[in-house]
């Protein structure tokens, strides 16, 4: 099984290396066409804005290369939000795989943004991801954006109103929180990703 | 629903896990990564890594632990200590930290902040406050006190400082409260809650805590967001365990 990670220039590329190497999975970090097509698994992590992030992927020429992949995609953090048509974050065009918009999110007098912390994951509906939650799972988020409900959503997670915390769309799956850096539930969510 | 997180916090000298009076009688407690594992096995739900390394004049610090337990731990950490430029934060976050906290070096530069911020996103940025109250009743900033021999105060107020920092880009604020570190007589309610006051970002409470309830305390009512400590954890007085199951009893979300 050939595992890569996109170097998309994020801070938790390492973490989440290490994430899969805890698994027993040597994933290689590239950024090119050729190597993320010819992948079992592709994983895209990210941290930081979007507009940068976007700025990198069409700087390696991957925008299309990612769009039209066929096996199983993972993003994570701000690589799931970029699997969406657009953040309001510099109001970035994105990956377009799943019809929907990041936003910012509100917050609220004790629901302080940054949303940082672990916090519930809410099972929506029935999803390869799905399978591994448990009642009680909870995961470690750092995010100030955030995706909406919609059919996309398999699970969900509530901070002043509820947001997407696992999505999938045919092969591409996200994850709004960091699994590298959730323990036990991150660990089971990346290893049912693998089985894929 | 967000839960309330418990946060030890691990002395770094040299890359070993120290405890003692800080820079001087330092005794080595253990290997970094059993210890960093040991309280994740506890259900820690982050750490902190406070590296007192002394920095020789324009050198930088080894930080090849940061990769270490990076490789090991699967909870969040942050480093803190010696962080003064974002090639140092590139450093340590690349090899895997999630989070920077900076203290004195923002007091000497403020900009440094902006430049973490925009550099990483403010997720990535963790501003240390060390606060006193002066005589005339405010609170105000000290600097430089991992070394006694050079600690002063200054004149900038503490909830003007929480409130700079914040509009430069922190992401998260950690409060240390000189007044109650140490005493182990509870953390320092009353100038939390005037903090959290003003804080729109995340708060974490450091210094004073020594008993189950004094974590209940700053939850419910100084509404921290995180509590930090060292001696009560690092003891054995209090597992995180029972305090997790104590504090669940009196209402405080916290993570199973």
């Amino acid at each position: 099984m050939s595992v890569v990670l996109v170097d998309g220039g994020g801070t938790n590329l390492g973490s989440v290396r290490y994430a899969l190497q805890r698994l027993g999975v040597d994933a290689s970090l590239v950024a090119d066409a050729a190597s993320v097509r010819a992948a079992d698994h592709v994983i895209l992590p990210g941290v930081g804005a979007a507009a940068p992030g976007m700025a990198r992927l069409q700087e390696l020429g991957l925008v299309e290369t990612l769009r039209s992949l066929t096996q199983p995609v993972l993003g994570v953090c701000l690589g799931m939000q970029l699997l969406f048509d657009a953040s309001d974050e510099s109001d970035t065009a994105c990956l377009g795989v799943i019809a929907a918009r990041v936003a910012r999110m509100a917050g609220a007098p004790g629901a302080r943004v940054p949303h940082m912390g672990w916090n519930a994951l809410v099972r929506e509906r029935d999803g390869a991801l799905a399978d591994a939650l448990r009642p009680g799972d909870h995961a470690y988020f750092v995010h100030g954006y955030a995706a909406p409900l919609g059919p996309w959503t398999v699970a969900s997670a509530d901070h002043a109103g509820r947001f997407s915390a696992i999505v999938q769309q045919g092969n591409f799956h996200g994850m709004q929180f960091h699994p590298e850096r959730s323990a036990a539930v991150g660990a089971r969510l990346l290893k049912r990703f693998l089985e894929l | 629903m967000l839960t309330r997180r418990l946060i030890p916090c691990l002395d770094v000298k040299d890359g070993k896990v120290v405890k003692g009076v800080r820079f001087r009688d330092h005794v080595v407690m253990g290997d970094i990564e059993e210890l960093a594992l040991a309280y994740r096995e506890q259900g820690a739900d982050e750490l902190v890594f406070y590296d007192i390394t002394a920095s020789p004049e324009g050198r930088r610090v080894d930080r090849a632990w940061v990769d270490r337990v990076a490789r090991a731990i699967d909870i969040p950490f942050c480093v803190a200590g010696g962080i003064r430029s974002v090639d140092d934060a590139r450093d340590v976050l690349h090899a895997g930290a999630d989070k920077v906290s900076i203290n004195s070096p923002a007091l000497e530069r403020p900009t440094l902040v902006d430049e973490l911020a925009a550099a990483f996103g403010v997720q990535c940025v963790v501003v240390g406050i060390d606060s006193l109250r002066d005589d005339d009743g405010q609170w105000r900033v000290r600097q430089y006190t991992g070394d006694p021999s050079r600690t002063r105060a200054l004149a900038r107020r503490t909830l003007d400082w929480v409130r700079e920092a914040q509009s430069r880009g922190a992401g998260e604020i950690v409060l240390n409260c000189m007044g109650s570190d140490g005493v182990r007589e509870g953390y320092d309610i009353e100038q939390l809650a005037a903090v959290r006051d003003v804080c729109d970002v995340p708060l974490v409470a450091s210094g004073g805590a020594g008993a189950p309830q004094h974590f209940a305390d700053a939850f419910a009512r100084a509404d921290v967001d995180g509590a930090l400590a060292a001696t009560v954890f690092h003891s054995g007085a209090i597992a995180i365990p029972d305090l997790k199951a104590f504090l669940r009893a009196q209402g405080v979300a916290v993570r199973p």
